[in-house]
């Protein structure tokens, strides 16, 4: 239980700033004569060692802004910067440098596999490509890694990506992605074209590597419930917006957005008391071609009131650490800063009956 | 009244007899033959179906789920397909029909909500015309009140503008909105069964929530019954009445929904259930996985098909195949040797006897996570077993 989120320890040299800031990045597509505004000003830093989650429905951005911090996608404004460094002002060669630092995981793991290669070669191309090491170095790193995904190098080594589960094609993509001896790990949606069982193999899997071997990353998904157990904090994303960034266990006892709420209610738990509620979110994501004015969520959003169609209200802090953007945040009674204490308690419901939404400026601390 | 297809009408009486159920599966097995050998995907299924009720039907992929829910409907391909047993249903042996008595049936008394809305639905057909066509096939209705029809039905699954929109193609909706339109395609004639194979997966959790609620809606208004093919107990947990695991092509629980998650008898639920992250532990949590990978369904192991998986395994679950079985209550039907009791398995634990002492109790659970942490390394052999993934 503790290891998941025990920080590995910082290496000698390496400074406490952030990994990873973004900051106000704005992707957006042309599409004939109009734009798709797919991530429109979004601004966040990943410290050492830390994992955070990026949540949202489909169509929210959260892949565009992955394949962003990359570089995959070039950023129409806005700088990413990688320890220090502006990802966007490198040259190309420069780029492909830093990238080696920075890896990718899909959500399919089977057709991000090259189908007509043995297991060994995938895994090996990383070092290949850069030239690094000797054939021998090379095929004892990749027993090395193989063996820390638990795929058995000497059964698997040989034989092709069709001839494996998803679970364990996402095994191999993962000891690929480490093979460069990567710091911060992008994983765009891991888990979701696995099943419970294997997606919990795979979650506990990373939560491991991750500590074995220093990393930090980013984990974009879209069910609120894997991401709270992988990552320390929790950005919500909505139509190209942060919505919400806490603590993750924060960001459970006191969601503050109405559509975190909605997320948080969506989720099917595995208990059969716990259903009575369910009145989700209605309606669909409006179009990224032409975003509402004002909140980009006050066309679903329960509590909306005029204002949030006129002003869209800025991403500030509402407590140490916890950032919305809405004007009539939610707030929860009671704010627990001691965790542990009742958070299974309050775990049971998730609708929270006690929240409501309080008009007005926000107080400085809600606890009280 | 004479339908397309020159068959002779069946009849479905309004209720079956009196006692019997709507779907009445019985010992249904459905084996493929392949050019490795024959793989036995439906392995001796039985059950029933009550009308307005919901089963919900749970397992891991390659469980055999989704083959029963297809053997069931005779969604088979004709060639390489063993199937035995029978399938009443409103007291027809579905099995026993002909292809054009079945054309009466899919779609009109018994329909299917498909996983993949995208492939399901046919790309160059308007959507529209894609509801019309079963409601002018099977209820015989002109082109306008088909028409009609079509728009009252988008309108009950959700689809806004509906008069609009059915003249849309399946590429100008979203996966959601697709996923309505399979739904009003599949409850069009007004079946009494609906079976829904994974109708869910794909789509983003908000989205989920809406198609269940809907569908949940839909069934209470028109009295249908329907099975909630699923991998994810989440999805049940809340919409079923009854719950059947599968493993490995077989029943291995079957219960009433409050009892199966409240007085788990088979290690294979109970581990399901544990693999699921929930929202209520803390981040950072452990989670409990499955050890290893279902068996192979060509040559599955000899005894209980989850012994090399599970915790609790004794010589006994390795050497003799555990029967579907019943323990105190009738409804509750479990296949294991050991069943959990209050959450702690039954089993002894190193030879002790089975009223088990604390201690042992303790050791068992503890089996349990170095299980969950020996999946890294179990996994590895799946390779040997496992064979190409189709």
């Amino acid at each position: 239980m503790t290891d998941a989120t025990a920080r590995a320890p910082m290496p000698p040299g390496v400074d406490d700033g952030p990994v990873l800031t973004v900051d106000d990045l704005v992707v957006e597509f042309k599409s004939g004569r109009q734009t798709v505004h797919a991530v429109s000003g979004v601004t966040f830093s990943v410290k050492y060692g830390e994992t955070l989650g990026l949540v949202g429905e489909s169509g929210c951005g959260k892949s565009t802004t992955g394949r962003a911090l990359v570089q995959v996608q070039s950023p129409t404004s806005g700088a990413v910067t990688y320890r220090g460094q502006n990802l966007s002002a490198l040259s190309s060669r420069q780029l492909r440098r830093v990238r080696t630092k920075i890896q990718m995981i899909f959500q399919d793991p089977i057709s991000s596999l090259n189908p007509r290669r043995r297991v060994r070669d995938i895994v090996a191309e990383p070092l290949v490509i850069w030239g690094r090491g000797s054939k021998e170095e090379r095929a004892a790193k990749v027993r090395e890694m193989l063996e820390a995904v638990g795929i058995d190098p000497d059964a698997a080594g040989d034989r092709r990506p069709g001839e494996f589960s998803g679970g364990q094609c996402q095994r191999i993509s993962i000891a690929r992605a480490l093979m460069a001896d990567p710091d911060l790990l992008i994983c765009d949606e891991p888990v979701s074209a696995l099943d419970v069982s294997v997606q919990a193999q795979i979650l506990n899997l990373l939560a491991d590597l991750k500590a074995k071997f220093g990393l930090t990353m980013v984990f974009i998904a879209h069910d609120l419930a894997v991401v709270k157990n992988v990552s320390d904090r929790v950005a919500v994303m909505y139509l190209g917006k942060l919505v919400e960034v806490a603590d993750s266990d924060d960001l459970y006892r006191s969601a503050s957005h109405p559509y975190t709420e909605a997320l948080l209610r969506s989720i099917p738990e595995p208990d059969p008391d716990t259903q009575a509620h369910s009145k989700g979110l209605s309606g669909e994501l409006p179009s990224p071609l032409n975003p509402p004015s004002g909140c980009r969520f006050r066309t679903r959003c329960p509590y909306v009131q005029d204002v949030c169609a006129e002003q869209e209200p800025p991403l500030r802090d509402i407590a140490p650490g916890h950032q919305v953007a809405c004007h009539f945040p939610l707030v929860a009674p009671v704010l627990v800063p001691d965790q542990g204490e009742v958070g299974g308690e309050v775990g049971q419901d998730p609708t929270r009956a006690g929240s409501m939404p309080i008009p007005g400026p926000v107080p400085e601390s809600s606890d009280g | 009244m004479l339908r397309r297809g020159g068959a002779q009408t069946l009849e479905f009486p309004d209720v079956a007899a009196p006692g019997g159920h709507l779907l009445e599966v019985e010992d249904l097995h459905t084996a493929f033959r392949t050019g490795r050998g024959t793989v036995r995907a439906v392995d001796g299924v039985s059950f029933t179906v009550d009308r307005g009720k919901t089963l919900g039907i749970v397992g891991e992929s390659g469980s055999g789920k989704t083959v029963l829910a297809r053997s069931i409907m005779g969604l088979l391909p004709l060639h390489d397909v063993i199937r035995s047993g029978t399938v009443h249903f409103a007291g027809h042996d579905l099995t026993a029909m002909e292809p054009a008595q079945l054309r009466q049936v899919w779609g009109a008394e018994l329909s299917m909500i498909f996983q993949d809305p995208m492939t399901a639905l046919n790309p160059v057909k308007r959507i529209g015309r894609q509801i019309t066509e079963s409601l002018r096939l099977h209820l015989r209705m002109d082109r306008s009140e088909a028409n009609a029809t079509a728009i009252e039905l988008l309108r009950q699954v959700g689809i806004p503008s509906p008069e609009e929109r059915i003249r849309w193609y399946p590429f100008q909706l979203s996966g959601g909105m697709r996923q309505r339109v399979m739904i009003a395609i599949a409850l069009a004639c007004a079946p009494r069964l609906v079976m829904a194979d994974e109708p869910t997966t794909g789509l983003d959790v908000t989205v989920q929530a809406q198609i269940l609620d809907l569908l949940a809606e839909l069934q209470r208004e028109r009295h249908m019954a329907v099975i909630l093919v699923t991998h994810d107990l989440g999805v049940v947990a809340g919409r079923a009445d009854e719950i059947l695991v599968m493993y490995a092509g077989r029943i291995v629980e079957r219960a009433p929904t409050h009892t199966l998650f409240h007085d788990t008898h088979m290690p294979y639920t109970q581990a399901l259930m544990d693999s699921i992250p929930r929202l209520a532990d803390p981040s950072g949590t452990r989670l409990h996985a499955i050890a290893g990978r279902p068996p192979d369904l060509i040559h599955p192991p000899k005894g209980c098909r989850f012994a090399p998986r599970c915790p609790y395994v004794q010589d006994r679950c390795r050497e003799s195949d555990p029967p579907l079985r019943t323990a105190g209550s009738p409804d509750h039907l479990f296949a294991c040797w050991f069943p959990l009791v209050n959450g702690v398995s039954t089993a002894p634990s190193n030879g002790a006897l089975p009223s088990a002492p604390p201690a042992a109790v303790a050791a068992a659970a503890e089996d349990v996570t170095n299980g969950s942490d020996a999946s890294v390394g179990t996994d590895t052999a799946a390779p040997d077993t496992g064979g190409p993934t189709p």
